[in-house]
């Protein structure tokens, strides 16, 4: 080795200088590049374009009786679609939001208040909740009640007591006509 | 290795237990290499990138795959134009395995030409063709995943060879295919065993590096090292050269990838696979042509041994020669250089095998099928007769005393395998292809060449002819109405457009199947509710699908071009065309079932373009082509950046390698 070494030792100063010079631009642009090559990897595991473009569903209400739930699959996840009575309506109105730990008026979250759409996946670790037939256990406040650890919602599908962070969040629809509601 | 010290306590705590920062000291930093290893010493390394390269895509790729027969086909072309950058995965793996097949036959002859097996190499050397073989598997089995029409019947033809052993042969055969033919089952063991080979492949490279660590590199003049002054350390000379390498041949690579992305493919793997068809060539990937040629090299029963069984063990035995190469071949002298005699045979054992490329690539018909038997004669001759007697009278010249004496370039040694491996692969491409000379726009078409993009009003005359004439009788089942936009259409026209057919759906809460208006999401909407109903209401042939056509012909832009407008109102004396068949001078057989539709003004441009049928054969071809290469933009787009950053990183690396190695030459 000892006597190989010299080979590695530029001849002058200079050549160190222009050596090391060369050796971090390289490193730099190589770096760089290979950082970037790997983006088309990770981005190959987001949503492909036909998947994105799946993004609606059409749901038929006119079967929906006061009081009523029905469950339907919106991107591969259940949603809610609960036709609330006057009195559901009432309570859910009445609540003092600054009490809530994500505060939101009913009105935020229906844009008919008879109509309530939610996507039903618990905000805690994505379990879905109790509550949409008529023999579910619906928790302390009449909504919904997520057996998994015990977090309650009510009749506006806000969180109220339990572990999860946040109120269940309403996907983005809208009435098409009087029957039909296009979710996404 | 117990000389490693560093003054990281964290370093000597973890090498005390794991001796892995001394291992790395002394395989990659220090691992004396002989000092004069030309450019042709880089392909080992090169291929052991490529490896790296084909698991990661591989890997990738896998994620989007599905491995069933009804699903196979789609979801490759589902990775071409809904995943994100999938076009870009496929084709770096597909023309990956090329590429590594180029890599390593060049590693290959490299060790023929310095006799890199001899001793104390064999080892080394037999790992290298255990490499070879597990690459060839993998290869194969990669193929049939695509699941078309080459994918099904090279699996069919393959898989049959093992049939030509007696007694065992037929349970072989079954046992592979996991039925009574290459079907579902086949494709499944196929992707589980191409996604582990790669793995033990990694385990044999592994094995071949530590042979090689303990024997040591040979060199250009296939001396041993003398002493410290015959080698450098590995780092940082090899390392720089090695790195140069490889962004050279990554600047090769990805041209290919971005430029050529089908040059080494078969237009036929672009037709999903059939069982009831056999395309008129099935020809393997061109790696396997040589080996390809030997197998059908032998037509006559011999005793009890029937052609069948001398082809296949033949071809076995083509590879496994290697294997007693380093006692066929007893010269004590390792490198050509030195070996007048067998330099020249090693040269036309280059070429043997480059004839035999060739022929592998073309019909058993003529001529070719003496020329393959000698050349098949002679490439076992090679090994069997000429070595062992070079080994007696050939005369070496004198070694030189140590390798730190000067040494010669091979320049024209690398110019030569690279024009002969050009020619090789530029074979395999030119199966097929007879018939009249093909008829071209005569501007060309504006996606062509290095630059060339589509021409979005071209586009949207395509899409106007393929809506309103075409697709009458043909499906374009791959294309989204929503991949419109990709031609300028806004999202309200796309609605539209789609809102003019219906589409099944449901169960609805009643269990009904209900029609529905196309939306964007949708396929676009095939004129016939399936294949029976599309060939009843067309006398009996199928309209094909057209979302693939460009690429599933060969020279497919000028193929569909020549056809649309290569009609005769009526078939030329001698050539007699079946009732209810038209005559086309591009179509194969001439006898064409589609009646001929292009013709002037049969659409009316909504952009006022004159209809000449000319302007609507080049609209609907372009159209067509963006409908099979959707992607063609974003990749030449994306090809053009990283030229120009692979430039610049080479040069930095040869500036680099310069200053590195400015005191050792
Ligand atoms: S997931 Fe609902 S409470 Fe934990």
């Amino acid at each position: 080795m000892a006597d190989q070494a010299h080979n590695a030792q530029p001849s002058s100063v200079d050549g160190q200088t222009r050596r090391d010079f060369l050796l971090y631009a390289t490193s730099a642009v190589g770096a760089v590049g290979t950082g970037i090559a790997l983006w088309p990897f990770v981005h190959s595991m987001n949503p492909a374009a036909d998947t994105l473009a799946l993004s609606t569903t059409d749901v038929d209400i006119s079967a929906i009786k006061p009081g009523q739930s029905v469950t339907v699959v919106w991107r591969g996840k259940p949603v809610f679609v609960r036709r609330r009575l006057p009195e559901e309506v009432a309570v859910a109105e009445q609540v003092n939001i600054s009490e809530l730990r994500e505060p939101q008026k009913d009105s935020e979250r229906a844009k008919k208040p008879e109509w309530l759409i939610l996507i039903g996946v618990c905000t805690h670790l994505g379990c879905v909740p109790l509550g949409q037939k008529p023999a579910d256990p619906k928790g302390e406040f009449g909504g919904w009640f997520c057996p998994c650890h015990g977090s309650h919602y009510d009749t506006s599908g806000r969180i109220r007591k339990g572990p999860a962070p946040a109120n269940l969040p309403v996907p983005p629809y809208q009435f098409t006509s009087d029957t039909t509601v296009r979710i996404g | 290795m117990s000389d490693f010290k560093s003054n990281n306590k964290v370093v000597n705590w973890v090498e005390e237990r794991l001796p892995i920062f001394s291992m790395m000291q002394h395989s990659a930093i220090e691992y004396p290499t002989p000092r004069n290893l030309n450019y042709w010493w880089n392909f080992g390394s090169l291929a052991a990138v490529m490896l790296i390269i084909m698991i990661l895509t591989g890997l990738f790729l896998a994620m989007n795959y599905s491995s069933h027969t009804s699903l196979a086909f789609d979801s490759v072309e589902r990775i071409m134009r809904d995943v994100n950058y999938g076009w870009l995965l496929r084709y770096l793996h597909a023309n990956g395995a090329s590429m590594f097949f180029i890599l390593v036959y060049i590693h290959i002859f490299r060790g023929l030409y310095y006799g890199s097996y001899k001793a104390p190499r064999e080892i080394l050397w037999f790992l290298g063709i255990a490499i070879f073989l597990a690459m060839m598997a993998t290869g194969f089995m990669g193929y049939v995943l695509p699941w078309g029409q080459m994918s099904f019947w090279g699996a069919t033809v393959i898989t049959n060879l093992f049939s030509a052993f007696p007694v065992v042969g037929d349970f072989i055969v079954t046992l592979l295919w996991g039925g009574f033919s290459v079907d579902n089952p086949t494709l499944n063991r196929f992707f589980a065993l191409h996604f582990l080979l790669p793995f033990v492949i990694v385990g044999l490279v592994g094995m071949h590096v530590w042979a090689l660590h303990t024997v040591k590199s040979n060199n250009p003049l296939g001396i041993d090292m003398k002493g410290p002054q015959d080698s450098i350390p590995f780092h940082p000379y090899y390392t720089i050269k090695d790195l140069y390498g490889v962004s050279l041949f990554m600047m090769f690579y990805l041209a290919v990838v971005f430029w050529a992305p089908n040059f080494f493919g078969e237009p036929d793997n672009y037709i999903p696979a059939n069982p009831m068809v056999t395309p008129p060539h099935i020809v393997p990937e061109w790696y396997y042509l040589p080996f390809y040629a030997i197998l059908r090299a032998f037509t006559m029963d011999l005793w009890i041994i029937p052609a069948k069984l001398q082809g296949v063990l033949a071809m076995f035995a083509a590879i496994l020669i290697l294997f007693a190469l380093p006692w066929l071949d007893s010269s004590k002298v390792r490198s050509a250089k030195f070996r007048p005699l067998y330099r020249q045979f090693f040269w036309l054992f280059l070429v043997d095998c480059l004839i035999l490329g060739y022929v592998g690539g073309k019909p058993a018909e003529g001529i070719l099928i003496k020329v393959g038997q000698f050349c098949t004669a002679y490439y076992f001759g090679h090994f069997l007769v000429i070595l062992p007697l070079l080994a007696r009278i050939e005369k070496p010249k004198p070694l030189p005393a140590s390798i730190s004496q000067p040494v010669i370039k091979a320049a024209a040694l690398g110019l030569m395998i690279l024009v002969g491996l050009a020619g090789f692969t530029g074979q395999a491409q030119a199966s097929g292809g007879e018939g009249p000379a093909l008829k071209k726009p005569d501007a060309g078409f504006s996606w062509e060449g290095v630059f060339g993009r589509y021409d979005r009003p071209t586009l949207k005359r395509g899409w106007q002819v393929f809506h309103d004439v075409c697709s009458a009788c043909h499906s374009m089942k791959l294309v989204a109405y929503r991949n419109l936009a990709d031609i300028g259409f806004t999202a309200d026209e796309i609605k539209e457009i789609a809102a003019e057919k219906e589409v099944q759906d449901g169960p609805n809460d009643e269990g009904a199947m209900f029609m529905r208006p196309a939306r964007a999401s949708d396929r676009i909407v095939a004129p016939f509710a399936n294949e029976k109903a599309a060939m009843a209401a067309n006398g009996g042939a199928l309209p094909p699908d057209l979302s693939l056509m460009n690429k599933a012909r060969t020279n497919g832009p000028y193929y569909v071009y020549s056809l649309m407008l290569g009609y005769e109102d009526a078939a030329p004396e001698g050539h007699p065309i079946p009732e209810g068949k038209s005559f086309n001078h591009y179509f194969p057989g001439n006898a064409i079932s589609m009646p001929m539709v292009v013709s002037d003004d049969i659409v009316t441009y909504a952009d006022g373009t004159k209809a000449t049928k000319e302007q609507i054969s080049k609209d609907v071809v372009t159209f067509l082509n963006w409908a099979a290469e959707p992607e063609l933009d974003a990749r030449k787009g994306m090809g053009a950046k990283v030229m120009i950053f692979l430039a610049v990183l080479t040069a930095l690396l040869y500036a680099l390698k310069r200053q590195i190695w400015k005191d050792v030459h």
